[in-house]
């Protein structure tokens, strides 16, 4: 994995951060908010913390800035209503008897330099409207299209998907 | 609240349906992948909530769940789109002379 930049080492804020996100897990998995459970939970998560920190460098890749939660929502309702246009589109897609697909492959550009950001702009592309993301070389990610109409230009439809996304998640992710 | 449950529990078997439909009728891997990850990923999170309607308390467990479904399912189909983009398989190209030729894939690379 040459082509992918050096993660920047972690902080105190990501160890709290990473704590915070295996805290959450615990109890989200416990399900009850008992004091024994707050107490067993925080000690297991300091540990997991302590020990899986190093290995986790890929969170380095998570701003930790004061907004970051509004972009993050910001981003989920963006990605969502790309998640049902692109499940309505690919269902109309099946269902008509002429199959109405064109496939092509385009690679686009990213700005976000984290291995965390370029993953989760990969993810996205995946599940919008009529793309999938086949590679990541570097910045470049290579996109695969179902449907190429002819006379589009698909190298400014494929960046904007990616600039779109890249909006919500610059806010929050390097 | 019995039937709100009900409709997220049809429009996830719906779509699930839809995505097996389109592993079938789809020509090659690449366009099975597409239409198989995004409906069976919207499926699956109708399901869920679907079951948290009717099961109210397990909504911690069904959301962590749903998380990890986001996640996990268009990582493991890009993983796969890679394996065969490095192998070389080209993308089906719809042969512009003739239309039928969705009946008849010339050579089939990715069965």
């Amino acid at each position: 994995m040459d082509n992918i930049s050096r993660e920047p080492p972690l902080t105190l804020p990501h160890y709290l951060f990473i704590f915070a996100t295996v805290y959450l897990l615990w109890l989200l998995l416990v399900g009850e908010l008992s004091r024994h459970e707050l107490i067993l939970g925080g000690l297991v998560s300091l540990v997991v913390t302590l020990v899986s920190a190093p290995h986790l460098l890929i969170f380095g890749g998570v701003k930790l800035r004061i907004d970051a939660p509004l972009h993050l929502l910001r981003y989920l309702g963006y990605f969502f209503v790309a998640l049902i246009r692109a499940n309505l589109d690919m269902a109309r897609r099946i269902l008509s008897p002429s199959l109405p697909i064109n496939p092509s492959m385009v690679a686009v550009e990213t700005g976000l330099r984290s291995t965390l950001g370029r993953l989760m702009l990969a993810n996205s592309i995946t599940l919008t409207p009529g793309t999938l993301s086949v590679d990541v070389k570097g910045n470049r990610i290579l996109v695969h299209w179902v449907d190429a109409s002819p006379g589009v230009d698909l190298e400014a439809a494929t960046r904007e998907i990616a600039a779109g996304f890249e909006r919500h998640l610059g806010g929050f992710l390097r | 609240m019995r039937l709100l449950a009900d409709l997220f529990l049809l429009i996830g078997a719906a779509f699930a349906l839809l995505s097996a439909l389109g592993l079938l009728r789809m020509p090659d891997t690449y366009n099975r992948i597409q239409a198989g990850t995004k409906a069976v990923t919207l499926g699956a999170l109708s399901f869920i909530l679907g079951i948290g309607l009717l099961y109210p308390e397990w909504w911690a467990k069904l959301l962590v769940i749903a998380g990890f479904i986001l996640f996990t399912n268009p990582v493991g189909s890009s993983s796969i789109a890679r394996a065969i983009h490095l192998a070389g398989i080209q993308s089906w190209q719809r042969a512009a002379s003739d239309p039928q030729a969705l009946k008849a894939p010339q050579e089939d690379k990715s069965a």
